[in-house]
């Protein structure tokens, strides 16, 4: 019994950190400029696809395709931003809610026409099997990817509080007008941080193609539980989205064992909503 | 925007007018694909003039109706199918449910604004739709299929064609306007309006700013569930998946917010313009599930929030104003 | 003359964490005055408000309306009871006409919508705003939007009127504008209480000043004799300008 509850815990701590390597991503952008992007998880999807093409047509490894996922989704969510979030920044605050969903269905269905609905899987990644520490059975590419999303998440930190740039971003975060008083280029940094925070899914996205099927909805609910994420740590705050997403990788694994896997999800949805109303404004905001 | 309505002689003519050309639409066309669209455009209709007492008016935008459409279609079909209540009552049960199901949603957000409502309200709806997903009482996945029966009014059910279906719908759309109307004419209006500006001007003029948040959602979620009654007997067959799902509410909120959120007639615009492109492209070009037609969608969303995300009704107004 | 104050403070403290921005603050007003309550940058001023109007819960300290205790009340019910407020950044309702802010004022004391109209035009003839009422709120100046909220305060039928920095921002036009408006307020039966930095108004209106500085009453009295109260003057200006007297 306790060694079940063990394998459950190592199973969310390795859930929760990609979890929170996905949230980071959508807080920063959400911190500096207010948007929230429901197409967070199609874009996750696209790192997915980047790295099995990665591998189908150039034979390379997911670890290998990181930087490239990584590079591409950099450039998508530049584009996103230039060519369309930074029109709506200054209309109603429906459009912009309703505008990333417009990105949502586009990206996903243009997944769908591209390459078919058809579930993928990368058959034989660098990195397979599982080890054994006891009776904890740990699968190693999920702990890579596990190992990863956390050394990515601290780069993220260190160059957000250390760096010139980061701290740029940081400012705008705080408080926009006063970081524009002070020089810094806000619609610079706004289209840096899309960016920065779509390669960060992107990455996220290679990570989970060493071990999870990838099919063009697969965005779907790992959006809306990023959203989730996000909020329960507090909109804008880096380490409000790491605690909360090994939270909510802890309440979907446990939640999942103990009551009912097929209600995994909703439990953490339900956790959110008790959250939210007893912390409006989330952990750490 | 005056909110005391004067009737023109201009606009009881014009609407006069325009509801006796959709009484007469069903007879001068042939085909079921004609009714079926306009059936649809009326049911978006209505379900976006729902969301907008709570979302265009009162500033709390849902994304999350698509649970109370599920709780007012799954609750009359269940009381038919399992104690052949008739579905009549049944609309009313569901309208009820789903008022009582939003008043306890309501309460953990009734501070919250903005995106915070937004994921709050997918939560909800999430939660719903995996529940339902996994109730055997009501089919769970397999869904629940709605007998068929003597083709009548008392049965809400007409198998020969789809005209009283068209009326019916019809009638539910000028029901839930008028209730739209009054709301946003009496003070509730001026209230809703109030708080969607920020909970602390709302308090300052004495505004109990939770009960009046309740109040809104309360009257969305019955009229939205009023329109999935509506739907299980038109369609007969409902699961999960079908109604449920995040797609719907988000076409309910596009089209609110493409016909002009903060408006009474917006969503009917909304519906008008947004039903037809959807089905046409569906039909057309959904061929395999091709994504095509998505895509078309798609791109249509991002064009409206970017190039005219107030809606199309005040520039509708303004042509009528030329004209004069 | 002896009949109990309308607005009775008492011992009221307020913390944030470990800032301490009110603390034990005791004042009456009496029905029919003009308190003033003035006091540098950062002495509690706008927290004692919140305190006062139920946005805040004082941590310790009673207020007492109309011999009645509002402590614990929510904002929406103090105002029901009759005391109204504006804040020091204006706050209409921005996608309105004039006229409908006014009303949904109006609407606290009655439903009808006749009813509601009939008494924010009454409101915006007092006020002077009667020809902008079917106006974008947001289309007024600063004045006018400060007269718009001020309206919007009135048409609820307060006996307290608490006015948070109503004269800042205005020229010396504007201001003598509102002096005469406040005066105009008091004389049709409204008791008011205002915080102000701008001196002129203070002397020109108060009955009565009330001295804040770091959270506690320093000072009260006259106009003319707070004034020039030594302790005023420090709190004020520093110490320096102390010892200079």
């Amino acid at each position: 019994m306790a060694d079940q509850l063990l394998q459950q815990i190592v199973n969310s701590l390795l859930i929760g950190s990609v979890y929170a390597l996905v949230a980071i991503g959508l807080t920063l952008i959400w911190g500096v400029m207010n948007v929230l992007n429901f197409a967070h998880g199609d874009f996750l999807m696209l790192g997915m696809f980047i790295a099995f093409w990665c591998y189908t047509l150039f034979k390379m490894d997911p670890l290998f395709s990181i930087p490239v996922c990584a590079a591409l989704l950099f450039l998508l969510g530049l584009g996103v931003y230039r060519f369309i979030i930074s029109k709506v920044m200054k209309g109603p605050g429906l459009a912009q809610l309703v505008v990333t969903f417009g990105v949502s269905i586009f990206l996903a269905n243009l997944a769908v026409m591209l390459w078919t609905p058809d579930f993928r899987l990368i058959e034989k990644p660098l990195l397979t099997g599982t080890w054994s520490l006891g009776n904890v059975q740990l699968s190693i590419p999920k702990f890579a990817a596990s190992v990863g999303s956390v050394v990515v998440s601290a780069a993220v930190f260190l160059f957000l509080k250390r760096t010139r740039t980061g701290k740029a971003i940081l400012a705008v975060e705080m408080n926009r007008d006063a970081a524009l008083l002070m020089g810094i280029n806000t619609e610079r940094i706004n289209s840096l941080s899309f960016g920065i925070g779509s390669a960060l899914v992107g990455i996220a996205g290679a990570f989970l193609s060493m071990y999870y099927y990838i099919y063009p909805q697969v965005g779907g609910l790992f959006g809306l539980i990023s959203f989730c994420i996000v909020a329960l740590g507090g909109f804008g705050s880096i380490e409000g989205a790491f605690i909360a997403g090994i939270l909510i990788g802890l309440v979907q694994t446990l939640g999942g064992y103990f009551f009912d896997p097929a209600y995994k999800y909703a439990l953490v949805f339900l956790v959110y909503l008790i959250t939210v109303w007893i912390r409006p404004q989330g952990l750490m905001g | 925007m005056t909110d005391v309505r004067k009737f023109t002689v201009r606009q009881v003519s014009v609407s006069a007018a325009v509801l006796v050309l959709l009484a007469l639409y069903p007879l001068a066309v042939r085909g079921s694909f004609p009714m079926h669209l306009m059936i649809m455009v009326f049911l978006f209709a209505m379900l976006g003039v729902a969301w907008n007492i709570m979302g265009g008016y009162a500033g709390m935008f849902s994304f999350g109706q698509a649970a109370f459409f599920g709780i007012g279609a799954y609750t009359s079909s269940f009381l038919l199918t399992a104690h052949q209540v008739n579905p009549w009552i049944g609309l009313l049960a569901g309208g009820v449910v789903a008022a009582v199901a939003a008043a306890l949603i309501g309460i953990p957000c009734s501070n919250l604004r903005g995106h915070y409502f937004a994921i709050a309200s997918i939560a909800f709806a999430e939660i719903v739709r995996i529940h339902f997903n996994n109730w055997k009482l009501i089919g769970a996945a397999e869904g629940l299929t709605i007998p068929m029966q003597d083709e009548s009014l008392r049965n809400f059910q007409f198998n020969s064609s789809k005209a009283p279906y068209y009326y019916i719908i019809l009638g539910f759309l000028l029901l839930a306007l008028g209730v739209c109307s009054w709301v946003t004419t009496s003070r509730m209006g001026f209230y809703l309006r109030a708080i969607k500006e920020g909970h602390d001007v709302a308090k300052v003029l004495g505004i109990d700013v939770v009960r009046y948040r309740m109040a809104a959602i309360m009257i969305s979620a019955f009229l939205t569930a009023m329109a999935g009654t509506f739907y299980a007997q038109y369609i007969l067959y409902l699961d999960p998946e079908s109604v449920l799902i995040l797609p719907i509410s988000v076409q309910i909120v596009l089209v609110s917010m493409l016909g002009g959120a903060g408006s009474v007639m917006g969503p009917v615009i909304g519906a008008a313009i947004l039903l037809p492109i959807s089905e046409v492209t569906r039909v057309k070009l959904g061929f395999k599930g091709s994504g095509l037609d998505m895509i078309i969608y798609g791109t249509l969303i991002m064009l409206i929030s970017v190039y005219r995300p107030q809606g199309v009704w005040g520039l509708l107004q303004k042509v009528g104003r030329k004209k004069k | 003359m002896s009949a109990a104050p309308l607005l009775d403070v008492r011992g009221v403290t307020k913390r944030f964490g470990g800032l301490l921005a009110n603390d034990d603050v005791s004042f009456t007003v009496s029905e029919g005055e003009i308190v003033s309550i003035i006091g540098p940058n950062g002495a509690g001023k706008s927290t004692l408000f919140n305190c006062v109007t139920g946005f805040y819960r004082p941590n310790v300290g009673s207020i007492r309306y109309a011999s009645r205790d509002i402590t614990r009340l929510a904002a929406h019910r103090i105002c029901k009871l009759g005391i109204a407020r504006t804040f020091q950044i204006v706050q209409i309702i921005t996608d309105m006409t004039v006229l409908e802010n006014v009303m949904t004022g109006a609407f606290l004391r009655t439903g009808r919508n006749g009813a509601a109209r009939e008494k924010a035009e009454e409101v915006l003839r007092f006020v002077g705003l009667h020809e902008k009422l079917d106006g974008a709120a947001t289309s007024l100046t600063i004045e006018d939007k400060k007269r718009l909220e001020v309206s919007m305060a009135l048409a609820t039928r307060p006996r307290l009127l608490m006015l948070d920095e109503s004269m800042a921002g205005l020229n010396p036009v504007e201001l003598r504008g509102m002096i005469a408006l406040l005066r105009r307020v008091r004389e049709s039966g409204v008791t008011l209480v205002i915080v102000e930095h701008v001196m002129e108004a203070v002397m020109e209106l108060s009955d009565r000043v009330i001295v804040i500085n770091s959270g506690r009453k320093i000072v009260e009295g006259p106009p003319k004799e707070v004034v020039v109260n030594p302790q005023v003057v420090q709190a004020y200006l520093g110490d320096r300008y102390r010892a200079r007297r």
